[in-house]
């Protein structure tokens, strides 16, 4: 159902010109950020603590706790992680064309409560938009004294540095990012020892935040922690936003207090995903983005819940839920997601570089009609190599998260569909072929 | 956290590693913790002298940890108290079995055409760790190959398995990442930048430590298989340095050189010259039969003949002229044994002790070996490191190497050199200085005088003092490598800079730093003027030796410089020139030529065809490299094993046996038969290698060679006993069936043997050995004249000698002639970069393009010595080496 939960970060998107500095200051802009600097920082940083924010990004850790674990040290970095790159994920995206100010003005609270005085924006360097916006938006802050030295007059002083990034998903894993900024190649790093809060941008203790969860910061502030942690339940507070996408009647962005709001309101309410596109049923549903493992219409009626997501063997992730309806092929989709994960893999480990193109091939196989029955117990295999025991949460045998990612969809379908595969090899062609959309099959 | 200690008081951790206790040093790196503890594991991407990254995942173990059991790499993994290790779990065996079958997915498979079939740690793992079989039906990865990526490195993308050992070699040892890994996912290749090729003094190195057939050298590609090869473990005689290397051959050729991690010297690493310089032993060019100039032209003889003609010259000499007529340059590539025998032959036989391993291109003989030695670990673990020394990569580049290292790792390097070399990057100052200004700037460094050196930044000059004053009084910690910054500066003037800085700081040691490869060992021997073997002088040894070699001369002789003076002024009617061509070799190229002009005979000792051996009446071939037993003295005093592979050409000889012969047509005998046996002389009679015999170094303890003199304490290796060869980290090595000697002679020996030695030596004799003290009043250099550049002639790593004339490999490399300056002087002189000049000095002049170096003082001029060959004038044919400096004039053509 649709609560009455306040709109956090996209309450000024309705407006045409909601990018601009004057909308900000007219919708109550960078007031947060005085506030803030009247605070003390541990008590910005509390106030963070006790709403509970968990990170935005996919992870879901705490933000106050990822500020609390930062080693003591004369420079602190942040960076804020505006890499969005998933099939399916566009909320970042937004926000960063839309409110980008929001996203100044929450860096400057973090940074202000973290001791940072210089941030980072990594921002998608396919973001043309959002990267015109971002750096005018900066451009705007310092003439406006939100940005530079003293900041509106405290003893604080921030400077943000917009970075677009060369265009590897990779870099939107927060170490590789690192490297990424310090002009290197976008290899993550390996952890331990290389947590950010500890050896992080050029060495030093460094917060890595998700835009979206940098940009709930001035509601927060404005609002107070309790404010934010009374909507939703549990673990799971405040309000998230979701990116709704595949056979849905209304695919598009939704902000939704978490927790109380289910996957049946956000795809079969009328205000929100509408029901499946022309009449259709549902067949699954990736809930967290496309590393997740697939739901069953028998998980409808969970939560958008952090933790209820993830007892059903999923995760909230991203925030993107992609719909399959009956005609939408899972091979189709299982290959389309492992052919994103092995392009975008950085080659550094052996596992993902080499297994994400081989499960790749045997799904197109499949695909494509040239299928065997073997190939279904192999699928598992190589999975099992990238991600022992294909369990959720992965296990992993690469240093960063990508490659316990690639087996998500390609077991989900597997253990969901695999009369499906089997039909794909009986018949030698798929069986979807024809229907008139991107999620169908065929050659 | 409180370290655990064991009984000896060393901190170690335990942990258990498949359910035994093993105990390990903290910090140490779980791979390494098993590997002690008899379990290996798998692995690519880790080499023992690279930093771990993880990348390859092969070695996936299970450890205990917070959330239970996890696979975690094992070389990205440093030991902790209470650690559970799995190495050979079921988890832990798939995760292994899995990478292998994913590495070998997109891997050609083409062992059978693939130059590492058969040495492959990618092969010899999929059969150790490996699933059996792939599963893999799909098609493989598909690149044009191979591909040139520099001139010396072949790149085959399809076997590479991205693990990266290559691309970290550049960046991490030799600090020049021209390559790197390019495009991403399986896509993902080690590529050069564009336009630019990989083309690195070390490049060699990178092929010799590739885990699979991913990178060839075009000198071994298809030229042998594993189980075709024969090999010694042997030193390599390019430089000084003294690296380990294995020689492997086939069919009677050597085929293929590959580093050996020799702890104190290379670390595994060799440079390319040493690599592939072995390739002049097979080339056209060898002398491969005696020959005896009759009318204009050379025709060959018996050993008879020659031999005779040899005696017979030498004898007429002698009659005319007594012994001083009679002069010795060179030997100093020959072995210890070699330069030994000469020695005596010269000193005792033939009566002359105008004899010179140096032809005046290094440093006068009493500072090399008198001066307090360094090791090159103490020159890495020092505090302070001052180098009088040209560009060492150019030089003595493993020594560069070392020392890169040891100021990444925190030495505070004082460089002192007109121009910038590769260690300027890492030096904590540089002094740029007037060349002639050598000794006043190392005066100035240490306080000991007010006058300042000309051309040198103030500010730099008073940091680099606060630095020495950091030091204790003594200078312990002080390590001066020292060798000959330039060829237009004089040799003394740079043993006087260092004199000034041991008066100054009298623990301070000496890593001397001349080039040529046994030098050191050959002055060692009595190749010099005034000294006997085992660094004594001739009047210290006189008494002890003679003896044994029976008379001696009755004063010293002359040196390098003054033999060619005295030739020139028919003081000196015969010379015998030990592998050396003084019209290359000489900084003095006109005192050169004119000496051997007007020598009436010359007998030249050689194992190629050379300017000087075309200007002989005699030419005795002798083996070389790969072909001669015996030692090898490197910079710092390391003796180490020599071993033949190959037979020497034609009839060839050794070198020693030749001495032997001559000898014997004088009536006297040398009295040995074999190498061997002159080792041991050496080690009776030779007072700083006393104890340093076949049996010592034939030890397996004593493979890294032993410095000499053998300390109180029979041989310090510091605790350290030498690496084993690791196949993985240098493949090739362990797959070669024959092993050879001296890996073998070193089993053979009886257990304890390194014990035994010390019983068996002779007792100390009271034989002091030579200290340095500089002769008084070194002219020093004048100011410049007006309008003048003062010169300085560097040396190159790939100059135009016969080593890598004659090495296919190599001989492409030497670079083009030109002259160097500040772009001040080419405002002056109105020219562009590139356009010719005249450099003219008081001796000759030459045409040269000019070229910018924004590191020279104004006022300075720098050529490098030798691109052209020795009929031809290059460098030395402007330098007058009588004077401490030279001047040239440029002017505009």
């Amino acid at each position: 159902m649709l609560t009455s939960a306040p709109r956090i970060v996209t309450s000024r998107l309705d407006h045409e010109d909601s990018y601009t500095l004057e909308r900000y200051l007219a919708t109550g802009g960078y007031k947060a950020l005085h506030k803030a600097l009247r605070m003390k920082p541990e008590a910005v940083a509390a106030e963070v603590n006790r709403a509970n924010l968990l990170g935005r990004g996919g992870a879901g850790f705490p933000a106050g706790r990822k500020w609390s674990m930062l080693r003591a040290a004369e420079t602190t970095y942040l960076v804020v992680n505006g890499d969005e790159s998933e099939p399916a994920t566009f909320k970042d995206h937004l926000l960063i064309e839309r409110d980008p100010h929001q996203i100044i003005e929450g860096a400057a609270i973090a940074a202000y409560a973290v001791g940072a005085r210089l941030a980072f924006i990594f921002c998608r360097g396919e973001f043309a938009l959002g990267l015109e916006r971002l750096t005018a938006a900066c451009n705007e802050a310092y003439e406006h004294g939100a940005l530079g030295g003293r900041i509106f007059g405290s003893t604080f002083s921030l400077d943000i540095v917009v970075h677009p990034g060369a265009g590897a998903y990779i870099c939107g894993e927060e170490t590789a990012l690192l490297e990424s900024l310090e002009g290197k190649r976008g290899f993550p790093r390996i952890k331990p020892p290389n947590f950010p809060a500890a050896i992080g941008l050029y060495g030093e203790p460094t917060v890595v935040n998700n835009v979206e969860t940098i940009s709930a910061l001035p509601w927060i502030i404005q609002n107070g922690g309790d404010a934010f942690a009374a909507l939703g339940a549990g673990t799971s507070t405040g309000t998230r936003l979701f990116a709704l996408s595949g056979r849905v009647a209304r695919p598009g962005w939704y902000e939704l207090e978490m927790s109380k709001t289910t996957f049946r309101d956000l795809i079969f309410d009328p205000a929100l995903g509408g029901g499946i596109a022309d009449g259709g049923e549902l067949k699954a549903f990736i809930p967290g983005g496309v590393s997740a493992p697939w739901l069953g219409p028998d998980s409808l009626e969970i939560g958008l819940d952090q933790e209820a997501v993830g007892r059903a063997g999923s995760m909230l992730g991203s925030g993107s839920v992609v719909v399959l309806d009956q005609t939408s092929c899972a091979v189709r989709a299982a290959w389309r997601i492992t052919r994103f994960f092995w392009r975008e893999s950085c080659g550094q480990c052996t596992p993902c570089r080499e297994g994400g193109h081989w499960l790749e091939k045997i799904l197109r196989r499949i695909e494509e009609g040239d299928g065997r029955f073997s190939d279904l117990d192999l699928l598992m295999d190589v999975c099992d190599n990238l991600a022992p025991g294909v369990s959720w949460p992965p296990e992993q045998t690469t240093i960063c998260v990508l490659g316990s990612s690639i087996p998500s969809s390609v077991a989900s379908a597997l253990r969901m569909f695999r009369e499906e595969f089997a039909t794909h090899i009986r018949t030698e062609e798929c069986p979807f072929a024809g229907a008139p959309h991107e999620m169908a099959g065929g050659r | 956290m409180s370290a655990v200690r064991n009984r000896a008081g060393d901190a170690v951790v335990h942990l258990t590693i498949d359910g035994t206790a093993v105990e390990a040093t903290p910090g140490e790196l779980l791979i390494d913790a098993a590997e002690r503890a008899g379990v290996f594991l798998p692995r690519f991407c880790y080499h023992p002298r690279l930093d771990p990254v993880g990348m390859c995942r092969m070695c996936l173990v299970e450890v205990s940890g917070p959330r239970g059991f996890t696979l975690q790499p094992a070389c990205m993994l440093s030991v902790a108290e209470g650690l559970e290790v799995r190495t050979a779990s079921d988890k832990a065996r798939k995760a292994q079995q899995g990478v292998l079958e994913f590495l070998l997915i997109n891997h050609p498979l083409d062992c059978p055409v693939c130059d590492k079939g058969g040495e492959c740690p990618l092969q010899d793992q999929a059969f150790s760790h490996g699933p059996g079989e792939s599963r893999f039906t799909e098609e493989k990865r598909h690149w044009a190959k191979p591909i040139e990526i520099g001139p010396r490195v072949l790149l085959d993308r399809e076997r590479c398995i991205q693990c990266g050992r290559c691309t970290r070699f550049a960046a991490e040892v030799a600090g020049e990442a021209m390559i790197d890994l390019a495009f991403r996912s399986d896509g993902i290749e080690v590529a050069p930048f564009p336009g630019k090729p990989f083309d690195s003094y070390f490049s060699g190195n990178t092929i010799q430590i590739c885990p699979v057939g991913a990178l060839t050298s075009p000198a071994y590609r298809f030229k042998s298989r594993p189980w075709d090869l024969e090999q010694v473990e042997t030193t390599c005689t390019t430089c000084a340095v003294g690296c380990r290397v294995v020689a492997q051959s086939s069919a009677g050729r050597l085929v293929r050189y590959l580093g050996v991690d020799s702890d104190p010297v290379n670390q595994s690493w060799l440079c390319d010259k040493g690599r592939y310089g072995f390739e002049a032993v097979h080339s056209a060019h060898r002398l491969t039969t005696p020959t005896v100039e009759k009318g204009e032209v050379h025709q060959p003889v018996t050993w008879h003949e020659a031999l005779d003609a040899a005696a017979a010259a030498l004898r007429d000499a002698r009659e005319r002229g007594g012994p001083d007529a009679v002069g010795i340059l060179g030997g100093a590539r020959l072995s210890n044994e070699d330069a030994y025998a000469w020695a005596k032959l010269a000193k005792s036989v033939l009566g002359t002790d105008s004899v010179d391993a140096q032809l005046d291109d290094g440093l006068p003989a009493a500072a090399v070996l008198g001066l307090p030695h360094a090791t090159i670990d103490q020159a890495a673990a020092a505090s302070v490191v001052v180098t009088l020394t040209g560009d060492l990569r150019e030089e003595l580049p493993v020594l560069f190497l070392r020392l890169r290292r040891a100021a990444l790792d925190g030495v505070r390097i004082v460089e002192c050199s007109t121009a910038a070399t590769a260690l300027t990057p890492y030096a904590a100052h540089r002094l740029a200085y007037l060349p002639g200004e050598i000794a006043r700037l190392a005066g100035a460094l240490v306080g000991a005088t007010r006058a300042h050196p000309t051309g040198v930044d103030d500010e730099a000059l008073a940091a680099a003092r606060t630095l020495m004053h950091s030091l204790d009084g003594g200078g312990e910690g002080l390590v001066v490598v020292v060798g000959r910054p330039s060829l237009a500066e004089s040799g003394e003037t740079v043993a006087e800079a260092a004199h000034a800085i041991w008066r100054a700081y009298p623990n301070a040691r000496f890593l001397p730093a001349l080039r040529r490869a046994n030098v050191h060992g050959a002055l060692d021997m009595g190749l010099a003027p005034g000294l006997l073997p085992g660094r004594v002088t001739l009047e210290a040894g006189r008494d002890a030796l003679s003896a044994a070699w029976g008379e001696l001369p009755a004063k010293p002789g002359r040196d390098g410089r003054a033999i060619l003076q005295a030739t020139v002024d028919n003081e000196i009617s015969t010379l015998i020139l030990l592998g050396c061509d003084p019209l290359g070799d000489c900084p003095d190229r006109e005192l050169a030529r004119a000496a051997i002009e007007q020598a009436r005979f010359v007998i030249f000792v050689g194992t190629h065809h050379t300017g000087a051996s075309a200007l002989s009446q005699v030419v005795l071939p002798v083996a070389g490299d790969g072909e001669r037993g015996g030692t090898t003295t490197n910079c710092e005093g390391r003796v180490s094993r020599l071993a033949a592979k190959v037979l020497p050409p034609g009839i060839a000889w050794p070198a020693w046996t030749v001495a032997g012969e001559l000898a014997k047509r004088f009536g006297a005998s040398l009295g040995f038969e074999g190498v061997d046996q002159i080792s041991s002389e050496i080690a009776r009679l030779a007072p700083a290698y006393r104890g340093v015999d076949t049996a010592l170094l034939g030890h397996p303890e004593h493979r890294d060679g032993v410095v000499v003199p053998l300390a109180a304490v029979p041989v310090d290796i510091g605790g350290r006993r030498p690496r084993p060869i690791d196949p993985i980290a240098t493949p090739g090595i362990l797959s070669v069936e024959d092993q050879g000697s001296p890996l073998e002679l070193g089993a053979a020996q009886p257990a304890g043997a390194a014990g035994d030695v010390a019983p068996g030596w002779p007792p100390a004799t009271a034989v002091p050995l030579v200290t340095f003290s500089p002769p008084d009043g070194a002219a020093p250099a004048d100011e410049p004249a007006a309008g003048a550049y003062r010169l300085v002639v560097r040396r190159t790593l790939y100059e135009r000698g016969t080593l890598v004339a004659e090495s296919p490999s190599l001989a492409q490399l030497v670079p083009e002639p030109a002259v160097f300056v500040h772009p001040a002087a080419l405002k002056e002189l109105r020219v562009a970069p590139g356009s010719t000049v005249t450099v003219r000095s008081a001796r000759d002049s030459l045409q040269l393009p000019i070229a910018l170096d924004d590191s020279l003082p104004a006022g300075v001029a720098l050529l490098v010595a030798n691109l052209v060959p020795s009929e031809g004038r290059g460098a030395s044919a402007l330098v007058d080496a009588s004077r401490p400096a030279t001047d040239v004039w440029l002017e505009k053509v």
